[in-house]
């Protein structure tokens, strides 16, 4: 069990540093996806800010039930 | 000249007029889009729009070069697969050559040179964009451990793991991104309808 702990103390910053390669994707594909369902700055950059955060959510819930599935099965 | 009118109210917030878009040929638009994320935009004087498009999938694309070490966009290699073409056995290539010139360097290398060796200079750097080679190489990793990986692309994700796999979905992903900038180019925005207030009945009023 402290093994685990442990283990996952050291694993999760790790992953969270992988991560950082999300940030300036999410961003460009929220603006380039917003971008082409308008056609002026507001609703481009409006959209985009709701779009990355849907994303981010989305990924944080994987992210959450994957560090679920990886406890039960460890 | 085509045009495209996008009605008033369906963006968010709301735009009080409607918002008139000169496609000019939209063909054209197309292909320049293609070419050069943006061009197509600026082409039909939708700057701003085409600055965007520029920046943000040449972005991607660059970002996942640079990840890779310059490794990740090639057309193909041989292979004992009895299929033809370049694109048969570097698939991700047909996605990554969605960003136009920026990835035609892989596919003039591949013509000019299937194998990839008459470029070699020497054991660790091919041509740009070249294809891999498909012999041993040797690799020692940072722990001194030596190893012989069966190919040079075997080399390149071993040398560069992870990068070599994240610099690999950037590229591809601005390929993607930039069919749907292309998309853009030819017709206008995807107009999202606006959604339509339903009237209160006099049952919920009451």
């Amino acid at each position: 069990m402290l093994s685990s702990i442990l283990l996952s103390a050291v694993t999760f910053p790790l992953a969270v540093m992988n991560l950082w390669h999300a940030v300036p994707l999410v961003v460009s594909v929220s603006l380039v996806w917003s971008a082409t369902r308008h056609e002026l700055l507001q609703p481009i950059l409006h959209h985009a800010v709701r779009f990355a955060l849907w994303v981010l959510g989305f990924m944080g819930i994987f992210m959450v039930l994957l560090g679920i599935m990886q406890y039960f099965a460890g | 000249m085509a045009k495209v009118i996008l009605p008033a109210g369906y963006n968010e917030p709301a735009t009080e007029a409607a918002v008139e878009i000169d496609l000019k040929s939209p063909g054209t638009a197309a292909l320049l889009a293609w070419l050069v994320p943006g061009l197509g935009h600026i082409y039909q004087g939708r700057t701003g729009k085409g600055i965007l498009f520029f920046v943000c999938v040449l972005g991607t694309f660059a970002y996942g070069m640079i990840l890779g070490q310059g490794k990740v966009v090639y057309a193909a290699s041989p292979s004992p697969l009895p299929i033809p073409g370049p694109f048969y056995q570097r698939w991700q290539y047909v996605c990554q050559v969605g960003v136009g010139l920026a990835a035609m360097p892989a596919y003039l290398q591949t013509v000019r040179d299937p194998t990839g060796e008459s470029q070699a200079s020497s054991d660790e750097q091919g041509g740009f964009m070249a294809p891999p080679r498909q012999r041993p190489f040797r690799y020692t990793d940072d722990s001194n451990n030596e190893t012989i990986q069966p190919t040079e692309q075997a080399l390149w994700a071993a040398r560069n793991h992870p990068n070599f796999e994240v610099g690999t979905v950037y590229t591809v992903i601005a390929g993607l991104l930039n069919l749907l900038v292309i998309c853009d180019a030819y017709a206008g925005p995807l107009v999202i309808a606006p959604a339509k207030e339903e009237p209160e009945s006099d049952d919920e009023k009451s």
